[in-house]
């Protein structure tokens, strides 16, 4: 390996992982299997509200193969309370969360028994056998009924449905002026209220946990994003000590935030495991998933846009109601505030008000998903945007661009107080307009309007930021987190010169081993092949704070580089022992240490080899090259990007075509371009379906009517357009890698790109919103004067399993 | 997702079968492709003490000529429908419907006749089928019997097949010439029809001479769009006479009310894609 091989950084690799995960041919925790392992099934309430009045187990305990059957009664002392992780606010109340219900349901979905089997099948088969009595309460499905004087409550002894209240004000804080003033002083007003639908995560592989308690450490299988907080989260939750605990993420296929949970199933698999002293496995399935694994978005967003009449911004006022479900799990109460500092988005705001009444119904708990109240305060600002734009006759590009953080305005302070630290906003938008076409296409536009084709063309823009690398640790202890935002990470060296790189970060399907790899090849200069990175296991890599909020190559590749470092260093002294020269006389390229103006050099690989025979090192130092680091940004990372659609809305039916889709991305540096362009194909296509496809649907019952993916529908490669990305690289300065992050970047600013689309398309028929997703009807009664809701929640699923009838049918 | 327990049997003629389903009663099902049963049973929304799989009775499978007809048995999967040569020159109308059924996957272990027992009324098959005026062969103890299309599909998921029969094969007039689409709107390429129009029509000189018009989806079971057929008959092939003939689409339908489309929705769906369905095949 000499200096001048091609960097790794940046290299278009085709991932390590690929080949072991797309052929399933590895370790999910599903395909695990241990000796003596049982299986567990669970009941779950059919109703979303209710008293427990009785549960008779007694037929299933004596059900072919069952070996135990436990009600929430019977391990309630056991199981303890779900732990929520950031109470968001001194004064925030919380239900108890027991993992298994004990007296009353408050979902539907929500577990209330589990059986304990042989088999899966006996296990499942038992369930049936389990006869249990409600008594019903009423429901709480609407956020503006659930915080009404007279509203019915879900938890009685909370009193209220309202659980935090949660305000960011620009005047209070001193970053800003007083909104009230600027909405009272301005020209133009622009107030709407906008709906962040329910949405599923529904994630690929299925949730699965597998327990065996029978060696010294309990080992805990997960199908999980965060094996280090839930080894922690479940010594805290059951009381089983933290070294007693040993938790392993294998090959995990998915989570988009929906692995980020500490789950009930996990809690009673480690509880039931440990009573019976027997290892237990649970695979949940689809429908399971869909039901009771936690659900995303669910905001009513009320929104106040102050501008002058030449378009520039004065103020924004948020005011949210944000739907928690029926109980806080690890970081619901949190997720709408992480929104709360991206509403302003790249516009210099002077004033600036939000605030959260975070609200308790009776409905799967929401919590993490893709974006995490980035896409909510995105989508809201950028609708607000394009609102504007049309209220005054202006171009909706151009008009932000009015408003936008200059290029050479960096480092900006906003009106949140955040510090963002670089970008190029001009250079990603001009970029976006010439692949897009965008003069052509409202020369279209404006032929196809003045014709009356029965084909209308929209056009919708969406420059977004967000902020990435989750966290700096002083920043989430200010906002009441219940942890820091470090991440760690080691090197070992082997004597053989290949290199294990120990990551406190989780991957789940992201590309870690393949990146990290690339970075600590091109650091240590040994080839890519070399290196094999550990993690997912709390015994191998047993420090981290896992993955998510965009957060692995800012802060965890971060740490890798810094143990890098270590080692280089500590290998820089034995070099100089070994070439007889002063370490200062060393400099170190492409794996090797030379002494300056000579020929002389030996490898690092040789001086861990050397190290490892210990025969003749230096006086005090000891015989290891291995070295680990901590490291805590200080800030965010604000990737940032345009993104324009296109869309074709036949009037005739309201049916939404993506007609051409262009991102331009602002990553920062680029570790491997084929890792971020699978992430932003992949968040296109969650943010396009929520805009047009995806959502969640309870009946006036609260049954969740969306219930698989007949009814749910995901959009295939098929109802996708041809993605045409591209990217400007505005190097990040808060990190020395320069990276700024890429896993939510295309979820996040899809989602209003698209729906402005719609609108643009329809504006000429008074319309000027359609609430997500815009399905064909939608879209069809607006057009013709009807509510923009049309079909909203209560709507039946339509055809579908949804509609085949109890007895399966005439087949 | 685990079935409840049931007994299975596999024969390898119509005769087993027939004998099989008379022997296990009730609560029998028969399975063929499973597309639609293996999820009912999963879901535990059906538990059946036995299933008949028909998928081992070669006589059940295949296409063939037989005069003015073509006869396609009843475990012929979507996949040889869509292949297959005779169905592609004597029933155009049936392979754009197949066409659309689900995904590659589903297709390849989807049969035609399974999906026409199951006669869910989002189902792409049920229309052609009835626009066709194609009759269905059923086997029971007594022997065999045929049924109209008009007079099989009699309800929600439910058709007049009795519970001792099995449907064998589907005989399908030819309509060698025909022109031929199959209008499909659903929201996503996977998902089930919101409404479909299934349109074959016989162009002379200009003029249409004869049509059929099916619609999916709009009541509970397949429905003929007479008074559609009954104005295009005679009329010239022009896209004014199609879009007032269209204009009766809805007449005598009773669809019902979803999260994807409530009754005034799909009414008008119909009327849309009838015109666009019988423009698409006058131009084929």
């Amino acid at each position: 390996m000499t200096a001048t091989i091609e960097p790794e950084v940046g290299r278009a690799r085709p991932r390590k992982e690929d080949a072991r995960l797309v052929t399933g041919r590895t370790r999910w925790t599903d395909n695990l299997t241990v000796p003596g392992l049982l299986h567990l099934a669970f009941l779950r309430s059919p109703v979303a509200h209710a008293k427990i009045t009785s549960i008779d187990v007694e037929a299933a305990r004596r059900a072919p193969g069952v070996v135990a059957v436990f009600t929430g009664r019977d391990i309630a002392d056991a199981q303890g309370s779900l732990p929520c992780a950031w109470p968001v606010t001194a004064d925030q109340v919380a239900p108890a969360a027991p993992s298994l219900a004990v007296d009353q349901v408050n979902f539907a979905g929500e577990a209330v028994a589990v059986v304990v089997a042989r088999g899966k099948a006996e296990a499942h088969d038992a369930l049936e056998a389990i006869d249990v009595d409600y008594d019903e309460l009423p429901v709480v499905l609407d956020l503006r009924a659930a915080i009404a004087e007279d509203a019915d409550v879900v938890h009685p002894d909370l009193g209220t449905n309202r659980s935090a209240h949660w305000v960011f004000d620009s005047a209070e804080a001193g970053t800003g002026g007083d909104v009230e003033q600027a909405i009272a002083e301005a020209e133009v007003l622009i107030e709407r209220t906008y709906r962040q639908q329910r949405l599923i995560p529904a994630f690929m592989e299925p949730r699965s946990v597998l327990v065996d308690p029978t060696g010294e450490q309990t080992t805990v299988w997960s199908a999980t994003q965060i094996p280090h907080i839930l080894r922690l989260m479940l010594a805290l939750t059951t009381g089983v000590p933290e070294h007693k605990l040993r938790v392993i993420a294998p090959d995990v296929g998915g989570g988009f935030g929906g692995k980020l949970q500490v789950t009930p199933e996990e809690v009673v698999a480690l509880v039931v495991a440990t009573r019976l002293g027997k290892p237990v496995k649970w695979t949940e399935s689809r429908s399971e998933s869909l039901l009771s694994a936690h659900h995303g978005r669910d905001q009513l967003q009320r929104l106040t846009l102050a501008a002058r009449r030449d378009g520039t911004v004065t103020g924004l006022k948020v005011d949210l109601l944000a739907d928690m479900g029926a109980y806080l799990r690890l970081v619901t109460p949190g997720v709408p505030i992480l929104g709360a500092f991206m509403f302003n988005a790249i516009y210099k705001f002077p004033a600036y008000r939000f605030a959260c009444t975070n609200v308790f119904t009776t409905k799967t708990p929401t919590d993490a998903y893709r974006g995490a109240g980035r896409p909510e305060a995105t989508f809201a600002i950028e609708r607000l945007m394009d609102e504007l734009a049309a209220e005054l006759g202006r171009d909706p590009i151009e008009l932000r661009e009015q408003n936008w953080i200059k290029h050479d305005e960096f480092p900006f302070t906003t009106v949140c107080g955040l510090e963002y630290d670089s970008g190029n906003y001009e250079a990603a938008t001009a970029r976006a307009k010439e692949l897009f076409g965008y003069d052509e296409l409202r020369a279209e536009q404006r032929e196809r309007r003045d014709r009356g084709d029965s084909v209308q063309l929209g056009i919708g823009t969406s420059t977004f930021t967000e902020m990435c690398g989750l966290a700096p640790s002083r920043v989430l202890g200010s906002l009441s987190y219940g942890a820091g935002g470090w991440e760690h990470a080691a090197i070992r060296m082997l004597p053989s010169g290949k290199v294990e790189v120990v990551t406190g970060s989780s991957a789940h399907g992201q590309g870690h081993e393949t990146a990290w790899s690339q970075i600590v090849a091109d650091q240590l200069g040994v080839p890519f092949e070399d290196v094999e990175v550990l993690h997912g296991d709390t015994q191998s890599s047993p420090k981290g704070l896992d993955t998510y909020g965009s957060r692995s190559l800012t802060v965890g590749a971060m740490a890798v580089l810094k143990a890098g470092e270590k080692v280089i260093r500590k290998a820089r002294r034995v070099a100089a022992h070994m070439m007889e020269c002063a370490e200062d006389d060393l400099e170190f390229t492409g794996g090797r240490f030379t002494v300056r103006g000579t020929e002389r050099s030996t490898g690092i690989t040789e001086v861990a080899l050397a190290v490892f025979a210990a025969h003749d090192l230096p006086d005090g130092v000891e015989p290891s090259l291995d070295s680990a680091a901590t490291f805590d940004p200080d800030n965010f990372s604000f990737p940032h990007g345009t993104h324009l659609c296109a869309v074709e809305v036949d009037t005739e039916t309201g049916f939404v075509k993506i007609r051409k889709y262009v991102c331009v991305d602002d990553v920062g540096v680029v570790v491997n371009p084929v890792i971020v362009e699978g992430q932003v194909h992949g968040g296109l296509a969650q943010g396009i379906a929520q805009a047009l496809y995806e959502e969640a649907v309870h009946d006036e019952s609260g049954t969740l009517t969306t219930g698989t993916f007949a009814d749910y529908l995901l959009p295939s490669a098929v109802d996708l357009p041809h993605f045409d990305t591209d990217r400007t690289e505005t190097p990040s300065t808060t990190n020395q890698l320069g990276v700024k992050g890429v896993g939510e970047a295309g979820t996040i600013a899809s989602t209003p790109a698209v729906v402005n689309a719609v609108v643009d398309a329809v504006r000429h028929f008074g319309v000027d919103d359609i609430q997500m997703p815009c399905t064909p009807m939608r879209v069809w009664t607006a057009i013709n004067g009807g509510p923009t809701d049309a079909g909203g929640p209560g709507g039946e699923a339509g055809g579908g399993l949804g509609s085949i009838d109890s007895t399966g049918g005439a087949l | 997702m685990i079935p409840a327990a049931f007994d299975y049997t596999a024969p390898s003629t119509v005769e087993d079968a027939v004998r099989a389903l008379a022997e296990s009663g009730e609560d029998a099902k028969v399975i063929a492709g499973g597309q639609s049963l293996i999820p009912v049973l999963r879901m535990r929304l059906a538990a059946p003490t036995t299933l008949v799989d028909i998928g081992r009775v070669p006589e059940l499978r295949g296409i063939r000529d037989d005069g003015d007809e073509l006869v396609i048995g009843a475990t012929t999967t979507h996949y040889e429908v869509q292949r297959d040569p005779l169905v592609r020159v004597h029933a155009p109308l049936l392979r754009a419907a197949t066409d659309t059924v689900a995904d590659p996957q589903v297709r390849h272990r989807g049969t035609f006749g399974g999906a026409l027992v199951h006669a869910d009324p989002a189902g792409d098959l049920l229309a052609p089928t009835l626009a066709l005026d194609a009759e269905l062969v059923l086997h029971g103890p007594a022997g065999r019997r045929t049924v109209a299309a008009a007079d099989f599909f009699t309800d929600y998921f439910t058709t007049a097949l009795r519970q001792d029969e099995l449907l064998v094969a589907v005989r399908i007039p030819k309509h060698t010439g025909w022109g031929a689409h199959y209008e499909k709107f659903s929201r996503v390429a996977q998902a089930w029809s919101i409404v479909a129009v299934a349109v074959a029509v016989r162009v002379e000189g200009g003029v249409i001479a004869e049509a059929r018009v099916a619609l999916t989806n709009m009541s509970a079971v397949p429905v003929r769009a007479d008074a559609v057929e009954r104005a295009l008959v005679g009329s010239p092939a022009t896209a004014e006479s199609i879009k007032a003939a269209a204009a009766h689409a809805a007449e005598g339908t009773s669809p019902t009310a979803d999260g994807d489309a409530d009754v005034a929705y799909r009414q008008h769906l119909a009327r849309v894609l009838t015109s666009r369905a019988v423009t698409a095949a006058v131009g084929a």
